[in-house]
């Protein structure tokens, strides 16, 4: 009787369990939401009435004045940010992969990543305007205005405010994405050799090491495409609303008052989804276009020695991606501590410590949620995420590659296809407007995102030290937590940071499946930016930055510290 | 007391090509047997079949005899199979002495018994006094003694080898392979080591066996 | 006239006969049932002077009557609708989570008509024979809808335009010299984007003053809404190209109107709060030029209410809470310029003469107009004109 229940608590049973336990966790709720979004896209919804199936919501959709504009904004700006910033991305990595400056933008990276799309785009929203931080550091005395130009710099109809603002904060996610593949590919050798052949260091790398990375980092591609093409809240702040993306109109929908509008809405959401399976099949082509072009381009065997405009131009636009980013963040920090700042004064004329200070207890209980579930939902993904890899390299049969698509649907499904359903699905099961329903909402997420950060170092660790560890006689699970995690430990702790920043950056799932009683730091900043007085924004948009930063922080520390007389375990980038 | 290391029947194919084909082998404790052979002859495969963590992508069948037990069934852990690698493996998180307490065995439970072999066994091989240094600061050859005496205390009943010389510069080499080599005959150990270089086979002074031209690759 | 009388005495005759039907209760036990409950109250979460005044509400009821509140933050009050319907869809008929929610207008006609309220309960609360039903019609009818005793009222609204004397130097009086002052300085005039209340409220101004028979408004839209909405897209059309960027982007809302100013792009904004100048000046938010003026045939005012859904879980608690944000106390803080500076519902004539010194010793504020000259208010349209304007706008102006 002992037996079997030992054997079943064995951790390497247990570990058997781990990839239906994620599957169950992640794509469960997914589709049960799909349903309960697809049921009144099509009439059904008996709360309000609508108990045939019709398709009149379809007909009220297409009827809808403007769709065609939203349709075509959605699509452009996911493809446009999408190109543009692995654009950048890659060039500077052709350009000056192996030299300091790479490394050093590598060392900026952490923090600019740990930034919430949100905090960016309120930052570079007040970067940009006409009355902003730019124009009034160059106002009066340069551009002579003593009261703001009247242009239309963001929200701007066409939208190219919003795709520069998701730009900047795409390039450190692609970069890092890349740098994760140049880890996998021997990058370095490569370009060596073909550097011997006469080409150019750039056109070497893109010719030798691109096509090589470009298959580990086509995934990420398309989770950064699919989120430009469903994004809402950086939308409300940066993206036009004459007529607005179909993502933020379908928001718009969904709060109406006029409830039945809640049929077309759901109508749309499914349209939503289309757009981000079609946004892919236009990339999937062009990915063919390029494919053949560069492999003509390949075989006549052009040198390109002659790349230096190219190269600074390629360090020029990573430059103001990441300086752009740095400036919003400062810009939300002297907002948090002024009392006046009136146009066209350059910097705050009265600081203050009010905005801390007088909302003190408020702040801190909201931080300390942030906190509480970002921890738990990190923590959970990560145990997962190190139990599913852990079981890959134990029985490579059992996991398919292919699987590994289904840690993506959370991140291509737009949010707004499934929430509303998935909050259906919470309430009936009682479990909305607790921590335990956001943790699971943010954990969605988190966990794909982990498993992005965490997947490569763990498999590229050399199994040799397992054997070696296990020919000493230890078992296989003092090898896990004696030897491999230990040794992987920067790795787990920055996957755990990741997962962190992204759960402190969940604004949607926050709001569905914590019925509204649970408010975090994003939730707050969204909530303000409606009400527009910057100081506040700039409080919790700091603070949003800073949370994530920390984590990123004690990520590098703690190893630090640990392993400080460990010389081979020293960051050496 | 000592006992051989012996394989009977050992057969290993991947994708139905035969890597191994019904290898009956015996290795006296105290002697070294060479395997020679190409680059994807088996040779490391048949390291891992007898260590116990040979992928499964492989089907592999035969006995395996360590200590006088026949261990074919028992997990890599249990096997008391030692193993040492072209690069030294010191687990860089641990200090030279915690490395070495990694391979004693846990029946050793006082801790100053466990702390005297440790500090025995760096004084054998002339790193007395090195148990606190992280094993970044040692050089290669230092590394590679360290790495002997961790399988060494883990008081293995056959030790293999694959090609632990291969990556050491020809002086340290020359130093390095007679200091493995004593050890292993002074412990009674049976050894199995592969290698593509004769000069090893010469200096192991044992029987030497050829992979790789049962299928009509060239040996 | 007289259709609105009769409209009046029809909706108050509905609303008695409802009360006569409820189930008569008692206060003291309600107050006993309320006890230890947690009300979550549903409140756009924007300002933060409001919300700071509901947090010092929940202190009080919390210490009087040890029911703990709780504020949901909404950026649109249209998402605890939301809530509520989710709820019905999934079968919670008891428990929910929302238990109060500051509404009005067409949120509150849509929950009323899908049965997403409490019925009848505003008879039972202590405070509310101190509201002016009489003065201020808008308490017994929201948005024309009538109120049945399903929401409670919170405070009053009045329409009017912040000015910045700095650069506007004779406002505008009417909506048409709105426009020719827009046309003389381009750029500097703005509202915020429809559906947002404000917005659609700067449109439904728009329209009182131009439309050929403005009494019409106060009827369901119908077949004739073409004609009747006629003579305000001309005017749109000749306002947007000088509007600040062209009529090519809008603010969201009403703050972020505020902040335009606050920023120096716009010169002159809606306002539904004749103290909203006034309490932004001491919060450093807009400078101290600003002022205060209404149009000289009047101004649409409206009142807010707090309504229960049908299945909330502190029922008890959250009648509780409304009835405090009733009282004289209470209204005269909120009423205070520096704590919000919202009008009170409540008619000072009710008050005993110590309540009512509360509301005498209240300071204006800078740039807030004495209600001698707050003007004529004007009702509000029928609800149905509101998805009439919201559509034919964004088909005309939102799309390319």
């Amino acid at each position: 009787m002992a037996a079997p229940v030992r054997d079943a608590l064995n951790p390497a049973r247990m570990l058997r369990f781990f990839p239906a336990a994620t599957l169950v966790f992640l794509l469960g709720p997914i589709l049960a939401g799909l349903l309960g979004t697809a049921l009144p896209a099509f009439g059904f919804l008996p709360a309000l009435g609508g108990e045939q199936l019709s398709l009149r919501p379809w007909e009220q959709l297409f009827a809808t004045p403007g769709l065609a504009t939203s349709i075509r904004l959605s699509l452009t700006t996911g493809l446009i940010t999408t190109a543009l910033a692995l654009a950048i991305v890659v060039l500077f990595a052709a350009a000056w992969h192996g030299t300091a400056v790479f490394r050093w933008a590598q060392r900026l990276l952490s923090p600019l990543l740990s930034v919430p799309h949100v905090a960016v785009a309120l930052g570079f929203a007040f970067l940009l305007i006409p009355s902003g931080w730019l124009m009034r550091m160059f106002s009066p005395w340069a551009t002579g205005y003593t009261r703001p130009p009247d242009y239309v710099l963001v929200q701007d109809p066409a939208g190219i405010s919003l795709i520069l603002g998701l730009v900047i904060k795409e390039v450190p996610y692609l970069f890092l994405m890349v740098m994760a593949a140049l880890a996998q590919v021997d990058a370095e050798r490569y370009r060596t050799v073909a550097r011997t052949f006469g080409y150019g260091p750039m056109v070497a790398w893109l010719k030798a090491v691109f096509p090589r990375i470009y298959p580990q980092i086509r995934l990420p591609i398309f989770a950064v495409l699919a989120y430009g093409v469903s994004v809402v809240d950086v939308a409300m702040i940066l993206g036009p609303t004459v007529p607005p993306p179909l993502s933020v109109q379908l928001m718009q929908w969904f709060n109406d008052a006029d409830l039945a509008y809640r049929f077309v809405a759901s109508a749309g959401a499914l349209l939503q989804f289309g757009l981000v399976i079609g946004a892919i099949a236009i990339w999937c082509f062009a990915e063919r276009l390029v494919a053949y072009v560069g492999r003509r381009w390949i075989d006549a065997g052009s040198r390109g020695r002659s790349d230096g405009a190219i190269r600074a131009a390629a360090v020029i636009a990573l430059a103001i991606a990441f300086i752009a980013i740095l400036f919003s963040m400062a810009a939300m920090a002297l907002w948090s501590v002024a009392e006046r700042w009136r146009f066209p004064d350059a910097m705050p004329s009265v600081l203050t410590a009010a905005n801390w200070l007088e909302r003190t207890p408020d702040l801190w209980a909201i931080a300390l949620t942030t906190l509480v579930i970002a921890v738990i939902a990190a923590i959970v993904a990560t145990i997962l995420v190190v139990g599913n890899l852990e079981l890959e390299t134990r029985r490579p049969e059992k996991i398919a590659q292919r699987s590994l698509w289904l840690l993506y649907v959370p991140l291509i499904v737009p949010q707004i296809a499934f929430l509303f359903g998935a909050q259906i699905l919470l309430v009936w099961a009682s479990l909305d407007g607790g921590l335990l329903a956001v943790v699971w909402g943010h954990f969605l997420f988190v966990l794909p995102y982990v498993f992005l950060s965490l997947a490569d170092p763990y498999r590229s660790w050399d199994v040799r030290f397992a054997r070696t560890a296990l020919c000493l006689g230890a078992s296989p699970r003092r090898v896990l937590f004696a030897v491999k995690l230990p040794m992987l430990l920067r790795a787990v702790l920055v996957a755990f940071a990741v997962g962190f920043a992204v759960s402190v950056a969940q604004y949607l799932p926050t709001l569905f499946a914590g019925a509204g009683r649970v408010s975090t730091l994003t939730t707050e900043a969204v909530a303000l930016s409606a009400g527009g007085d910057r100081r506040l924004i700039g409080v919790y948009a700091f603070l949003q930055m800073a949370l994530p930063f920390l984590a990123f922080v004690v990520a590098a520390a703690v190893p630090a510290w640990m392993f400080r007389r460990r010389r081979d375990l020293q960051v050496t980038t | 007391m000592a006992h051989a290391l012996e394989l009977h029947d050992v057969h290993i194919a991947v994708g139905g090509r035969a890597l191994i084909d019904h290898l009956d082998l015996v290795v006296s404790p105290g002697t070294v047997t060479t395997v020679m052979g190409e680059s994807g002859a088996g040779k490391s495969s048949l390291l891992a079949f007898l260590c116990g963590t040979l992928s499964p992508a492989f089907a592999a069948s035969g006995r395996v005899v360590a200590g006088g037990v026949d261990v074919s069934a028992d997990p890599p852990e249990r096997r008391r199979i030692g193993i040492l690698f072209q690069d030294d493996l010191l687990f860089p998180h641990m200090s030279v002495g915690q490395n070495l307490a990694f391979g004693l065995p846990r029946s050793i439970d006082d801790w100053r018994t466990r702390s005297r072999l440790i500090a025995d066994g760096l004084a054998e091989v002339g790193l007395a006094g090195f148990g606190d240094r992280d094993p970044a600061t040692l050089s290669g050859g230092q590394r590679a003694r360290v790495a002997v005496i961790r399988v060494m205390l883990s008081q293995p009943r056959a030790l293999l080898l694959d090609e632990p010389f291969s990556k050491l510069d020809a002086a340290t080499k020359g130093r390095f392979r007679p200091f493995v080599f004593d050890h292993v005959r002074k412990r009674s150990i049976p050894t199995l080591l592969v290698t593509h270089d004769p000069q090893d086979a010469l200096a192991a002074a044992g029987p030497v066996i050829h992979l790789g031209s049962i299928d009509g690759a060239p040996a | 006239m007289v259709r609105r009388t009769l409209a009046l005495a029809l909706g108050a005759v509905a609303w008695l006969a409802g009360t006569a039907h409820a189930q008569p209760e008692n206060w003291s036990a309600i107050l006993e049932k309320a006890r230890g409950q947690t009300v979550f109250f549903n409140a756009w979460g924007g300002d933060d002077r409001i919300n700071t005044y509901v947090a010092w509400a929940g202190e009080q009821v919390k210490t009087r009557f040890g029911v703990t509140v709780q504020q949901v933050k909404l950026t649109d009050t249209a998402e605890a609708v939301a809530r509520v319907l989710a709820e019905k869809s999934a079968g919670r008929s008891v428990g929910g989570s929302v238990d109060l929610i500051w509404i009005n207008g067409e949120n509150f006609a849509a929950m009323k008509r899908n049965g997403l309220l409490q019925p009848s309960w505003t008879h039972v609360l202590p405070n509310y024979r101190f509201v002016d039903t009489e003065g201020k019609p808008t308490t017994l009818f929201d948005f024309t809808i009538p109120v049945e005793g399903q929401e409670a009222p919170w405070g009053m609204a009045q329409v009017v335009f912040m000015y910045d004397t700095a650069q506007v130097r004779e406002p505008p009086r009417t909506m048409v010299a709105l426009s020719a002052w827009a046309k003389a300085n381009p750029g500097r005039l703005t509202y915020p984007q429809p559906p947002n209340f404000l917005g659609t409220t700067f449109l439904k101004q728009a329209l009182i003053e131009l439309a050929v028979d403005p009494k019409r408004l106060a009827e369901p839209a119908g077949e004739d809404a073409e004609k009747v909405l006629a003579p305000l897209w001309p005017y749109l059309d000749q306002l947007h190209p000088v509007l600040w960027r062209g009529g090519r982007a809008f603010p969201a809302n009403g703050p972020q109107q505020r902040r335009l100013m606050g920023d120096n792009e716009v010169d002159i904004a809606i306002s539904f709060n004749p103290s909203e100048a006034s309490s932004a000046i001491a919060n450093k938010e807009l400078p101290d030029t600003v002022r205060t003026f209404v149009l000289e045939g009047g101004t649409i005012g409206n009142t807010s209410f707090v309504a229960i859904p049908f299945n909330a879980k502190a029922r008890e608690g959250a009648m509780v809470l409304a009835d405090f944000l009733l009282s004289p106390e209470a209204q005269a803080r909120k009423q205070d310029p520096r704590v919000w500076g919202g009008p009170t519902v409540l008619a000072l004539d009710k008050l005993m003469a110590a309540d009512r010194q509360r509301f005498v010793d209240l300071p204006l504020g800078v740039a807030t107009l004495p209600p001698d000259r707050l003007g004529r208010v004007l009702p509000e349209p029928h609800p149905t004109w509101v998805e009439r304007l919201e559509k034919e706008w964004q088909r005309r102006y939102a799309t390319r």
